[in-house]
């Protein structure tokens, strides 16, 4: 049901783990659904730093989580808000059908850990 | 494209995923041979390899009805399998008797194909009532008293879970509802071949038997239908079955499933003694070592072969791949593992909450499971589990330390 690069992120996650002074954290997805993620980077000069996941959930939700560490780490942040949930799913060459939706929530869960780091900037200009 | 590779299972094979296929019985399977290569015939033909087919046909009546001690063994219907046999038994009754009533009652741990004509029929003007059951699963008796009126012309209800394993007390529901004028369908996929059954000790009307969960060939099944019961049939045609369902006879598959009732009637007691041992030490593997963890369904009131568990903070399909990474092959009523995308209804309607539903790992034996292979599966599961809850963002603080 999935290929090798799947469960090869299934077996040996990359970045797996929390950033407890992390710059931005994004979560998605719903303990009641089955799915559960957790982003957490870290910026410097405008690009990810470090990124780690946690998540809940099936192998694919796993697998996308290690997945987009991976696609992530080193881009500017412009760069990380336009990886889509269809480059997670090409780059681990393919998701069943049925997981595409559910399980897919990677990209979305980066996305929102980035929006938290500019929010999290603007307020401190405001506090200047 | 979605690239399909191998499975990459560990040289280990070891299934413990009965509940979804079984291995056929390599006696039953020798039983079938003749009827493919030379006792070929069409039942219904007149010439000898006719009537060598049709003694076949009848002989394997014969031991399903002995297997379950119907009254008599025409009183066995041969199917393609359970979920035909439910969906006749069902929309057979409520068709029939709908003059004499459209209340029609079953309960919320039922298998698909019972859920599936009750809520289907609700379309074709009948009423159906969904019974509430316990922690364990156990059937609201009261409440069936409550919902059964003189309108009521069916109730059905599964022997044993197939997911949870929890045994109903049918003999006692039967009586209940034999006091008003309904009949009482049994859904005995799962527990038939592997506990006695007997139609006519437990007041059992129609009884869903199923050939695979007995170490038969799949696609095949049957029903007992309680002399005097008459049904609308699902299949019109050449009048095969006494009319009831009609369609060429699946020779080979019933003659299969024959094998596997007369295997079953002789080795229950021994086979179904040495599960249980095999099953409670599976339990006790499982949930002894590892925090968090807890049983599904009734712990003695349960069939031989199910050990159904669930763990907090991680999810059921992770743990699937896990272990079959490890050569062990289990099941999972989260909603990764369905077709539906939502757990188990069967966990939901024990009081479970969507993330415990999610959290949950079934077991199924069967004959060829070991004491050493009940010890490795149970094994692998404390590293498996902290694994994935070290990933989990659910996991308390001090599990992980």
């Amino acid at each position: 049901m999935y290929t090798q690069k799947v469960m090869d992120h299934f077996k040996n996650p990359r970045n797996m783990g929390e950033i407890p002074d992390a710059d931005g954290v994004g979560t998605v997805g719903n303990p009641v659904c089955g799915d559960l993620m957790t982003i957490y980077i870290k910026v410097k000069d405008n690009r990810l730093e470090d990124i780690k996941f946690k998540t809940f959930g099936c192998g694919s939700a796993i697998a996308t989580s290690s997945m987009i560490t991976e696609l992530a780490k080193g881009k500017t942040l412009e760069e990380g808000l336009k990886i889509t949930r269809g480059n997670v799913a090409d780059e681990l060459g393919g998701l069943p059908p049925v997981k595409m939706h559910c399980s897919n929530l990677a990209a979305d869960a980066l996305h929102a850990a980035i929006e938290d780091y500019y929010k999290k900037q603007k307020a401190k200009e405001v506090n200047k | 494209m979605l690239l399909r590779e191998p499975p990459m299972s560990a040289t280990r094979r070891i299934n413990m995923d009965h509940a979804a296929g079984k291995p056929v019985d390599p006696q039953v399977a020798e039983a079938m041979l003749p009827y493919m290569k030379t006792s070929y015939g069409n039942p219904s033909s007149l010439h000898a390899i006719g009537q060598e087919a049709k003694r076949g046909l009848e002989d394997a009546r014969a031991r399903v009805a002995e297997l379950i001690n119907a009254e008599k063994k025409e009183s066995i219907i041969f199917t393609s399998g359970a979920t035909e046999s439910n969906n006749l038994a069902i929309k057979g009754v409520a068709y029939r008797n709908k003059d004499r009533g459209t209340r029609i009652i079953t309960s919320n741990v039922e298998h698909m194909s019972v859920v599936n004509p009750f809520k289907y029929l609700t379309t074709k003007g009948f009423e159906s009532v969904f019974l509430p059951v316990d922690k364990y699963g156990f059937v609201n008796l009261e409440k069936l008293e409550e919902e059964l009126t003189d309108k009521t012309t069916l109730v059905s209800i599964v022997y044993a879970n197939g997911e949870i394993g929890t045994i109903e007390p049918i003999k006692e529901i039967g009586k209940i509802v034999h006091v008003k004028n309904a009949y009482l369908h049994v859904d005995a996929t799962a527990a038939c071949g592997q506990i006695p059954i007997d139609v006519r000790n437990e007041g059992i009307d129609l009884l869903t038997i199923s050939s695979n969960d007995m170490c038969g060939p799949k696609g095949v099944g049957a029903l007992y239908i309680k002399e005097g019961i008459r049904l609308e049939p699902l299949l019109h045609g050449g009048g095969q079955e006494r009319g009831i369902r009609s369609g060429t006879e699946n020779l080979p598959g019933i003659v299969g499933l024959g094998k596997a009732s007369e295997i079953a009637k002789k080795e229950i007691p021994a086979e179904s003694a040495r599960l249980m041992k095999l099953r409670d030490r599976l339990i006790d593997g499982l949930l002894k070592p590892i925090p968090y963890s807890f049983l599904n369904g009734h712990p003695t009131k349960r069939l031989p072969d199910n050990a159904s568990v669930r763990y907090s903070f991680i999810e059921g399909e992770s743990m699937l791949l896990s272990l079959d990474l490890e050569g062990v092959f289990a099941s999972s009523g989260s909603a990764c593992t369905a077709k539906t995308l939502e757990p188990s209804h069967v966990l939901l309607a024990i009081g479970l909450k969507h993330e415990e539903a999610h959290g949950s790992l079934m077991f199924t034996l069967g004959k060829e499971n070991t004491e050493e292979e009940v010890d490795y599966a149970a094994s692998l599961m404390p590293n498996i589990v902290k694994r994935l809850r070290a990933m989990s963002p659910l996991t308390p603080k001090e599990l992980n330390e």
